[in-house]
C-alpha cells in the first residue's frame, strides 16, 4: 500500500517507512545552532540579566523627498536602564552610495551590515556594475529569514542610490522586506511619525527636510527615555550620500526650539513654581 | 491539613504517588559566573592609560586578590576584560595566537583598528552562546594618539576616548563623564596632563572600591606609549 502520509512525500512509493528508521529529509540548512537556550546570567542587582541586555532602545528615520533620502538617527545605546553610552553611530555606512541605520541589537546590526557591505563589493567586483539598492535589502532579508526565532534583533533601513534612483528599505529581523517612503524604527518612532507625518512634503527642499529630520528626532528624544545623545543626519542624492551633521546634542536642540516659540525651555511655562 | 489530590498530583511525574516520584523544581546549572571587577581605559594624545582592579570574586566569596583583567595583545594596544574570567581567558588566548600568526604572515603587528575588528568578529561568531565578557581594547591608532574600543557581550563596537566596563560601571563612568568632558561642570576645566588623569583614575578606583563590594584589593595601571608600556599597581581596600 502507498503510504499517503504527508510527512513522506515524495519518497512515499520508493520508501517503506519502518519504525527505527527517521526519515530526515530536506532539512534547510540550519542556522548556528542555538546551543544554549535560557542565557540566564547570573542575577544582578537591579533585577537585569546582563548578557541578553544587549543595547536597545533608539530612534531612527528616514524619508524619501524631491532631492532623494534624508536619514536622521539619535546616538543613545542603553543596556537595562544603564546609558552605555551616548555616542553611537547608528548609520552604518555600507559602501559609499549605501546607508544603513541600526535599531535593536547594535552587534547584530553592525555585524550584519559590514557582511551586506562585503557582499555588496564582492558583487561590484565579479560583475562590473553596483549592486542595486531592491538587491542588497532582499540579500539581507534572506539571512534574517534564516535566523529566524534565533534571537536575533534588527530593524534596519537600507537607503541608497542606483541607477533607478534613490530607494528606502525597511528590514525586520523577523524577514519583513518593505519599501517606503517614510519610516521610523525604534522604542521612540512614535513621536517621530508624529512630526513626520504632520509636516511631510514630498517637495520639501533639502534644508526643509533636514529641519524636518532634527526636529523629529528631537520629540522622540524629548518623550522617550531610550532615545538621545545627538542627532546624527545623512541625505542620500543620486550621487551617493552626504554627512549633513555628524552631532548636535538634543539638549541645545531643547533650548534652541523653546526660544523660537518664546519659552524659556524649563518646563514650568505656566509659573507654576512646581519645582 | 487536607491537600487535594490535583494539587498533590502536580508535584508528580507520574500519576503514582510514591516517594520516588517526587520532583521539585532546582535551578538549572549556568555556565555562566560574574567574577566581576572594574576595568577602566582612557585615551590622551601621545597615550592610553588602561586601569584594572585585580580582586576575582564568585558571589560573596574572593577568590583571588592578584588576578589581572589586563592583557597586552600587541606594542600599541591592552585588552582589558570585565566578567568572566574563564571566557577572558579563553577570549585572550584566541586573540595572541590569532595575533601571533598576523605577525608571522605579514611580519608587522596588527595595529589597533584591526585588533578591535578581529575581537568584534571573535564575539559575533558567538553570537548565541556569548563570551561573558565586556572588554576595552584600548590602543594608539597610527598617529599614535590614544584610543579606547568598548565592547558589548556580542561584539558591537564603538570607538571612544574613554570607557568603563564591570560592576563599577555604573559609578565610575558618571564621574569621568564630569571630570573628562565636563558634562554638568560649571567651571569647565578638562584635564591635559597624564598625571592629572591618572590622579583622576585613581579616585575613580578608591570611590568604586568604597561603594562596589567587587571592586578593591589593587589597581594595576598600564600606561602605553610609543615610547613602550608602564605599569604600576596601587592598594586598594582590601575589605
Amino acid at each position: 500500500m502507498i503510504d499517503f502520509d504527508p510527512s513522506s512525500f515524495g519518497l512515499a512509493h520508493t520508501y517503506q517507512k519502518e519504525d527505527k528508521d527517521e526519515i530526515n529529509t530536506l532539512a534547510l540548512p540550519s542556522a548556528p545552532q542555538v546551543i544554549y537556550k535560557s542565557l540566564n546570567g547570573p542575577t544582578q542587582i537591579n533585577g537585569g540579566n546582563k548578557l541578553n541586555n544587549f543595547k536597545h532602545g533608539t530612534t531612527t528615520l528616514g524619508f524619501v523627498f524631491k532631492e532623494g533620502i534624508l536619514l536622521a538617527v539619535d546616538s543613545r545605546a542603553s543596556m537595562g536602564s544603564f546609558l552605555s553610552s551616548e555616542q553611537v553611530r547608528k548609520v552604518i555606512e555600507i559602501n559609499e552610495y549605501l546607508l544603513g541605520t541600526m535599531a535593536g541589537g547594535a552587534a547584530d546590526c553592525q555585524y550584519w551590515l559590514a557582511y551586506l557591505a562585503n557582499h555588496c563589493r564582492t558583487y561590484e567586483l565579479k560583475n562590473g556594475s553596483k549592486l542595486s539598492v531592491a538587491a542588497a535589502s532582499k540579500f539581507l532579508q534572506g539571512i534574517l529569514i534564516g535566523y529566524r526565532n534565533s534571537g536575533l534583533s534588527m530593524g534596519c533601513m537600507i537607503a541608497g542610490t542606483d541607477t533607478t534612483g534613490q530607494h528606502l528599505y525597511y528590514i525586520d529581523n523577523d524577514g519583513m522586506r518593505l519599501k517606503g517612503d517614510i519610516f521610523s524604527v525604534g522604542s521612540g518612532s512614535t513621536y517621530a511619525y508624529g512630526v513626520l507625518d504632520n509636516h511631510y512634503k514630498y517637495e520639501m527642499s533639502l534644508n526643509e527636510a533636514v529641519e524636518l529630520g532634527i526636529r523629529a528626532i528631537y520629540h522622540a528624544t524629548h518623550r522617550d527615555t531610550a532615545s538621545g545623545g545627538v542627532v546624527r543626519v545623512y541625505h542620500i542624492h543620486q550621487n551617493g550620500w552626504t554627512k549633513v551633521h555628524d552631532g548636535i546634542d538634543v539638549v541645545d536642540l531643547h533650548y534652541q526650539f523653546a526660544q523660537q516659540k518664546g519659552l524659556v525651555g524649563d518646563g514650568d511655562e505656566a509659573k507654576q513654581r512646581l519645582f | 491539613m487536607y491537600i487535594p489530590m490535583n494539587e498533590m498530583l502536580k508535584h508528580f511525574k507520574q500519576d503514582v504517588p510514591t516517594m520516588a516520584n517526587i520532583t521539585h523544581k532546582s535551578e538549572q546549572w549556568s555556565p555562566y559566573h560574574d567574577n566581576s571587577g572594574t576595568v577602566l581605559a582612557v585615551g590622551i594624545p601621545g597615550a592610553v592609560i588602561v586601569a584594572g582592579d585585580t580582586r576575582l570574586s564568585n558571589g560573596y566569596n574572593i577568590m583571588s586578590r592578584d588576578a589581572t583583567k589586563l592583557s597586552q595583545l600587541t606594542d600599541k594596544c591592552v585588552l582589558a576584560t570585565a566578567g568572566q574570567y574563564a571566557d577572558f581567558i579563553a577570549l585572550r588566548k584566541f586573540l595572541q595566537q590569532r595575533l601571533q600568526l598576523y605577525e608571522f604572515q605579514n611580519e608587522v603587528q596588527a595595529s589597533t583598528e584591526t585588533v578591535a575588528h578581529l575581537l568584534s568578529r571573535e564575539l559575533y561568531s558567538r553570537r548565541f552562546f556569548p563570551y561573558y565578557t565586556f572588554n576595552l581594547l584600548a590602543g594608539l591608532d597610527e598617529n599614535n594618539h590614544g584610543f579606547v574600543y568598548g565592547y558589548d557581550a556580542i561584539g558591537s563596537y564603538d570607538k571612544m576616548t574613554y570607557g568603563v566596563q564591570g560592576s563599577g560601571q555604573e559609578l565610575v563612568v558618571a564621574v569621568l563623564d564630569n571630570q573628562l568632558k565636563g558634562y554638568n561642570k560649571i567651571n569647565k576645566t578638562i584635564p591635559q596632563t597624564r598625571e592629572e588623569i591618572l590622579d583622576i583614575i585613581l579616585d575613580c578606583f578608591s570611590c568604586a572600591a568604597e561603594r562596589d563590594i567587587h571592586t578593591g584589593d589593587n589597581v594595576e595601571i598600564l600606561i602605553i606609549t610609543s615610547a613602550g608600556t608602564e605599569r604600576l599597581i596601587k592598594p586598594l581596600r582590601k575589605d
